[in-house]
């Protein structure tokens, strides 16, 4: 058990460590530009701000779980296509359609008691998100395009009908911008004592444990994996692919729709056009690094919070800009997807024959396994 | 350990020796210090059951992996082989058991492949090797035609291009791996005839195997090996079927299991006029009908590639026929699903445990419980229960002698034989009316073939219609109360299994009884245009 949990956390370990150093070595050589000479306390100084920011105060805690929570939801959402075989990259489509159902919904219900308004406007987003999720799962099954295509197409189905809605239809007639009207009492209310804090970080909290118990406790998630690792066994079995796979892209888009609900509800309170998010793909690398187990997407959508809850002090501190994040998270991917040069540069040794490995990605192109 | 013929061949330096070759795994040492020696002229067996360490050795020959210790010598000179083109250069080919060709080019197209590596050169005189494909096709008894498509050989030529390949290549010593198990008797006798006719022209030829009786009717010499260790060298006239398979195993081996004799009952599986499709749309079931009856076992016999596999996908679900009947104990059950023939009584044992089987990166308890797992006492509702899991995979452990370190053990990490018997576990272990089994025993080694047989029988014997399907003849005649013959999607004939011989079955299985006077019994006649191609 030890030994397994080793071995599942030394190469997400490593690429963190790996995207760590990396990124001192960008900052190290790029710091010329900042005052004309080589500092090589600089990523120190970055780092240690980067902490400070993000788990240094009560605050920081706080700013660093609302940073987290819709990554561990979309995280979640990848995570679970992962284990089922598919490659949901449509996460950001089901993404923004959550955020637009819940801005809608609330705008409609922002005068009504938030009893009412908050779990009808959740609702809203959630299930704009599932039939989001449905319609890629729907095709893989009855006609075998790849998801991987149909979601990125959707995913710019999703940004145009964003900008039109929003632009026109459901535009707040009384703003300077181009945005939907206010959530009013739809709005998440906050933890106590806190700025921003809102309820949102408790659903994701739950939605771990909860996810888990689905993979590895029920029959569905028993059949969810069976699908992922091996979907002629699965129908050998008598399990249905197909339904499974339409079943597990749904609730794949549930969990995304409800990361973009939990962000307007809770932070934004209306939708500007527009509206800047890149959570859905962030939630790939998340996934990646959590190694689509639950606990791993809790723990990998902390750290990639933590980095965005800090990066403000960082360049205040040490003058890095917060795209230094984005650097961080690329190497960490990059990191990931070639565990050869990890496993070379700190000598671990692959296990076994590579039959052990869980199927963490998708493992077909085109439609070659039957389904 | 004796070597009668020192005199005769001391003075005849070996083409090939490898001395004293160890290779450790973490874990396992696949090879400890395994000597062979190979003569010009000489077929020499490479006997050992699956993870013996045969497949180990040769791919230290080939350059595939890097010996620990030991040194290899090429005509009494040391030779380091740093990879398999460096292996070709110095005359060492492999013909593995799975074919390296690709079925749409041609003959000659893929004995050219990777010659531009081998040559340095870029072009190609296709003149020029055309003619010398002709001229050794000619010299070693096999004439080809260099611009066939592969893909329209059969297997039995398939194999004769790879060899041709590698004659092409100034081969001289030729390794081949497992090369019968695709083939007919009367294809394996063709290719044992090219062989011997290599060996007298002072080729050296290796040949892995670990069936006994083709081992004893090729073999100049017989290396067994065991747990990566030479356990014994015979000459073919000096030993016999029993010794060697003591040698191979370990220990004494029931060869044939004691069929007893079966009663049967009533009709259990009833499959009329059925016609079905492969994944292309052809045909390649046409009109089949059979009967299972309880408490006999009928054995279809066939080359692979006959519409076997499509039939019994057909009866157990995970085809659906194009026309014709399949009734199970009296319900037409024709176009079910897996899961309503499993839960009508049907236990089916794939052909191919890694893809239909099982899934190997899950553990053994896992596995057990692949197609039942929403039934109790594993699941109640939808909630599943660890512990009956664990409680039922000790069992199975125990009762089929699955060798494990424990019941979580990823199936990945077991051997053939103990991945096959989690399968047959979960497969025998619950009443069924009608077991299906597919290549049971493909790739097994001797003990654990001698083990599933055996459940087998006892499955037969408790009133069990078994439909036995193998491409293996001897499993087929072992086994079987009555045999079915297939040959290109049709039953040709049905013949008593204790009475059957193995060259009437194997003939038939070659040509459908075409060319001979139809046997007794149920024989369709081949159609004019099947049979032309």
């Amino acid at each position: 058990m030890i030994q397994r949990l080793r071995d599942q956390l030394l190469i997400p370990a490593l690429a963190v460590v790996m995207g760590l150093f990396v990124g001192a070595i960008v900052m190290i050589v790029t710091s010329p530009l900042i005052d004309g000479q080589f500092q090589l306390d600089l990523p120190l100084k970055a780092y240690g701000a980067l902490i400070d920011g993000s788990v240094g105060s009560f605050n920081a805690i706080i700013q660093t779980l609302v940073e987290a929570t819709p990554l561990v939801l979309a995280g979640l959402a990848v995570g679970l296509g992962f284990k089922a075989g598919l490659f949901n990259i449509g996460a950001q489509g089901q993404f923004l359609l959550g955020a637009l159902g819940a801005a809608l919904v609330g705008g409609w219900l922002a005068g009504a008691s938030p009893w009412v308004a908050i779990p009808l406007a959740l609702l809203a987003g959630v299930i704009a998100g599932a039939i989001y999720g449905f319609i890629p799962g729907a095709l893989k099954a009855f006609t075998g395009a790849h998801e991987v295509v149909t979601t990125i197409m959707l995913n710019y189905i999703a940004l145009y009908i964003l900008a039109y809605l929003i632009t026109g239809p459901l535009r707040d007639p009384f703003a300077t911008f181009a945005r939907t009207v206010d959530v009013g009492n739809a709005a998440l209310p906050l933890l106590p004592e806190t700025r921003n804090g809102h309820i949102g970080i408790l659903l994701a909290a739950a939605a771990v444990p909860i996810v888990w118990w689905l993979l590895f406790r029920s029959t569905l998630g028993f059949q969810i994996r069976a699908v992922g690792a091996n979907p002629d066994a699965a129908r050998y079995a008598g399990m249905r692919p197909r339904a499974l796979i339409i079943l597990t892209m749904s609730v794949s888009g549930l969990l995304a729709g409800l990361a973009g609900a939990i962000q307007i509800l809770g932070l934004t309170k209306h939708m500007p056009i527009g509206y800047a998010s890149s959570i859905g793909f962030d939630a790939i690398a998340v996934a990646l690094l959590g190694r689509s187990h639950p606990l791993g997407v809790l723990l990998a959508a902390l750290l990639f919070g933590a980095m965005r809850a800090g990066s403000g002090l960082m360049q205040v501190r040490a003058g890095i800009p917060v795209q230094m994040i984005d650097v961080l998270q690329g190497v960490i991917l990059f990191f990931l997807a070639a565990d050869v040069i990890l496993r070379w540069v700190f000598r671990v040794r692959a296990r076994g024959t590579g039959i052990g490995q869980e199927s963490t990605v998708t493992r077909s192109y085109g439609g070659q396994t039957s389904i | 350990m004796t070597e009668p013929q020192t005199s005769a061949t001391a003075v005849v330096a070996p083409s090939l020796e490898m001395r004293g070759i160890t290779k450790r795994y973490p874990g396992v040492v696949a090879n400890d210090h395994i000597d062979l020696t190979v003569r010009p002229g000489e077929i020499h067996a490479l006997l050992g059951e699956n993870g013996a360490g045969k497949s180990t050795l040769m791919n230290i020959l080939y350059g595939l992996a890097k010996p620990d210790e030991g040194e290899i010598l090429l005509d009494g000179q040391q030779v380091d082989i740093s990879g398999p083109t460096d292996a070709i250069r110095r005359g060492i080919n492999m013909v593995h058991q799975h074919f390296m060709l690709i079925p749409v080019l041609t003959v000659a197209e893929n004995i050219l492949l990777g010659e531009e590596e081998l040559r340095g050169r870029i072009f190609l005189d296709r003149r020029e090797s055309r003619r010398r494909i002709r001229e050794l096709g000619e010299r070693f008894g096999f004439d080809i035609d260099p611009d066939e498509k592969v893909g329209r050989l059969s297997v039995g030529w398939q194999q004769r291009v790879e060899i041709l390949k590698a004659l092409y290549r100034d081969a001289r010593i030729l390794v081949l791996d497992e090369p019968t198990a695709v083939l007919t008797p009367q294809e394996t006798e063709e290719i044992f005839a090219v062989l011997r006719r290599l060996a007298q022209d002072g080729h050296s030829i290796v040949f892995i195997s670990h069936k006994l009786y083709e081992v004893m009717a090729i073999a100049d010499r017989i290396t067994v090996i065991r747990r990566g260790k030479v356990v014994g060298e015979r000459l073919p006239s000096a030993t016999d079927e029993d010794d060697l398979a003591e040698l191979m195993v370990g220990r004494e081996v029931q060869l044939t299991v004691d069929r007893g004799i079966s009663h049967p009952g009533d009709v259990v599986l009833d499959v009329r006029g059925l016609e079905v499709r492969n994944d292309r749309g052809r045909t390649v079931v046409h009109g089949v009908d059979l009967q299972v009856r309880a408490g006999e076992i009928l054995g279809i016999a066939g080359v692979a590639g006959n519409g076997q596999d499509e039939l019994v996908e057909a009866i157990t679900g995970l085809r659906r026929p194009a026309t014709g009947s399949v009734t199970l104990a009296g319900e037409d059950v024709a176009g079910s699903s897996p899961r309503e023939l499993h839960d009508r009584g049907i236990a089916f044992v794939p052909a191919d445990r890694h893809r239909y089987g099982c899934i190997l990166s899950w553990s053994i308890a896992d596995n057990l419980v692949l197609n039942d797992y929403h039934n109790e006492p594993y699941s109640r509702g939808v909630v599943m229960d660890e512990q009956a899991m664990r409680e039922r995979a000790l069992e199975a452990i125990a009762q089929f002698d699955i060798r494990t370190p424990g019941p979580n053990v990823p199936m990945g990490t077991l051997s053939g034989g103990n991945q096959q018997k989690v399968v047959v576990a979960r497969e025998l272990d619950r009443d069924v009316r009608l077991l299906v089994l597919d290549q049971p025993t493909r790739g097994l080694d001797v003990g654990s073939v001698e083990s599933i047989h055996r459940l087998t029988i006892a499955k037969r014997d408790s009133g069990t219609a078994v439909l036995l399907v193998s491409a293996e003849l001897d499993e087929v005649l072992e086994l079987s109360d009555r045999i079915a013959v297939m040959y290109r999607g049709r039953i040709v004939a049905v013949v008593d299994g204790r009475t059957a011989q193995r060259d009437e079955v194997g003939l038939l299985m070659a040509t459908g009884g075409a060319t001979t006077p139809t046997p007794t019994g149920g024989a369709t006649p081949t159609p004019a245009g099947d049979a032309a191609r």
